[in-house]
């Protein structure tokens, strides 16, 4: 055995995607560079290559000319009953579109890490804004957001687990910010090969619906006539994605119980939500950072409680119920702007519909907040800010108003005017 | 897990298991995903698509089976009794990529009249 060259120490976040990548004994990892992605595959380039994995693992590394082929690989990699990985990011995945959406039709459980970043429509922006991902929401993917170094090597460590349960086989797609997670260091412990492969599925031959055989050939993607079973098969993906409730509550049961470490139940992480008067509901880093924001509202007297959503697709309906019921008084604090959507957010839309359907649940308060797009930092004191907010709605019944607010959604970290950017300004855009 | 692993267990399918038809009935019968196995005509009488029918005259035909090679349907094959080909006008949409392509040109492209 092979002294592994790292188990524990700081490490990039897109660095942990490739060890958990390579930790989850993945067969086919098909790759194509693209900012802030890059170093994902870079990293796996090296580890097929290393002694530590070649000892024990054969990995097919196939090098893409595309994002498009990429996913073409997965698709055609998987059908044959290979565990793949790959990841992407931005004009990426968009141009991954297509096959993201044969993933969920075939019903083929690869995992798919993102880092996200601003989509590019002019206005070129790579940093970290979940608008890349969440324009997938409705292609039947399972969407996770990752807030931290540790939760990128464990969440896809579970994928695999929640993917190729007999119950679910739709693929997953862990997303965590671009630069902000993907590009710092942290502390990561990596889990001991042996320990890893008792917890990850054990691998299978092929699938129950797909397989790769002469004897017995089978022809995916034929035509069905709008008579037959084409709606029947769309529900059925919705199914499935209603199946992964439950699979990934206990897929982080376990790893709590055997790894000691976890978050929440999978789907919500509660912080300081027991004895909560207002919920700072979020995802991704900054909702991690809301937890910071709750610490120090609390030293000035304001109680609140925070509130990370895990997993977006499939929506956590009654957990969020749970805490929205207990806690009518919510700030949803969105990193993707959904044009034209009734608050701004897909988020807050999707939560304001949950609450409309349950009578106890009926007069909840969800206040859209939208802020940090584009890799724009979104600050302690913005997230403070959002929680006195909350308490003037609480007293006096009504949203307060503030120059940042519009269309009855509060854009933090608008540009008012009232501070000083016009310098930078200058020397950004030049004279124009 | 172990529940869940067994149910797995019955899922994992070796080659025998597979399944040989699919008589779906309902929602409920579906399996995972819409694969379709090899039957003839899954996806119906593709015959009725046709606008010119492909007539094969056999005193001409030198038995090269160009036709039967060229045909992208499958629907000419060899008759092995007298080893002239039969066109099945169930399913031949009328292409003529035979026709083009017979170096005897005994294949007559006739006009359908319904």
């Amino acid at each position: 055995m092979v002294k592994p060259k790292f188990m524990e120490g700081p490490l990039k976040g897109n660095f942990a995607s490739a060890y958990a990548a390579m930790d989850a004994d993945v067969d086919v990892i098909t790759a194509y560079p693209i900012t802030p992605q890059t170093t994902v595959v870079e990293k796996l380039s090296e580890l097929v290559g290393e002694e530590e994995f070649t000892e024990r693992q054969h990995v097919e590394y196939v090098r893409m000319e595309s994002e498009h082929s990429v996913g073409a690989g997965l698709v055609g990699a998987s059908y044959a009953g290979a565990r793949t990985f790959t990841a992407t990011a931005g004009q990426g995945l968009l141009y991954m579109t297509e096959m993201v959406h044969w993933m969920t039709g075939a019903r083929l459980p690869p995992v798919v890490a993102i880092q996200t970043r601003g989509i590019t429509g002019p206005g070129w922006n790579i940093w970290a804004d979940y608008g890349d991902i969440l324009s997938l929401r409705d292609s039947g993917i399972m969407i996770q957001f990752i807030a931290s170094h540790q939760e990128i090597y464990d969440s896809i460590l579970q994928g695999f687990n929640i993917t190729e349960h007999p119950d679910v086989f739709l693929p997953l797609f862990p997303a965590y910010g671009g630069f902000v997670l993907s590009h710092t260091a942290k502390p990561v412990k990596r889990i001991p090969w042996e320990e890893a492969q008792k917890f990850v599925r054990p691998k299978t031959p092929e699938w129950p619906h797909v397989w790769v055989d002469g004897e017995r050939p089978i022809m995916s993607n034929a035509l069905i006539m709008p008579q037959n079973f084409y709606t029947e098969f769309r529900i059925k993906i919705h199914e499935a994605q209603m199946n992964a409730i439950p699979v990934i509550k206990d897929t982080m049961a376990e790893f709590e119980k055997t790894f000691g470490r976890g978050y929440g139940n999978g789907l919500v992480v509660p912080y300081k939500c027991d004895d909560a008067e207002v919920l700072l509901l979020g995802y991704g880093g900054n909702a991690l950072q809301a937890e910071d924001a709750v610490d120090k509202a609390r030293e000035q007297g304001y109680k609140a409680g925070a509130l990370r959503l895990r997993t977006y697709r499939p929506f956590p309906k009654e957990d969020l119920l749970h805490y929205i019921k207990k806690i009518p008084y919510v700030a949803v604090m969105e990193r993707a702007l959904a044009f034209g959507s009734p608050t701004g957010g897909a988020v807050s839309t999707d939560i304001m519909a949950i609450c409309q359907r349950d009578p106890k649940a009926r007069n909840a308060h969800i206040v859209p907040f939208i802020g940090g797009l584009g890799g724009r930092d979104v600050f302690l004191d913005e997230q403070i800010d959002q929680i006195k907010i909350l308490y003037e709605l609480k007293e006096k019944g009504e949203v307060p108003d503030r120059k940042y607010k519009m269309w009855d959604t509060f854009w933090t970290g608008l540009i008012t005017g009232d501070k000083k950017v016009e310098v930078e300004n200058q020397e950004y855009f030049g004279d124009i | 897990m172990t529940e869940e692993k067994k149910n797995w267990e019955l899922l994992r399918m070796n080659r025998e298991k597979r399944p040989k038809v699919q008589n779906w009935t309902s929602y409920w019968d579906l399996p995972y995903g819409p694969v379709s196995l090899p039957v003839k005509g899954s996806a119906g009488r593709t015959g009725d698509w046709r606008t010119f029918r492909p007539v094969v005259d056999n005193e001409k035909c030198i038995k090269c089976y160009f036709c039967y090679m060229y045909c992208p349907e499958g629907t000419i094959s060899v008759n092995d009794e007298t080893g002239f080909v039969e066109i099945d006008y169930n399913y031949c949409k009328g292409c003529g990529v035979c026709a083009t392509n017979c170096p005897k040109e005994c294949i007559d492209m006739e006009k359908e009249n319904k």
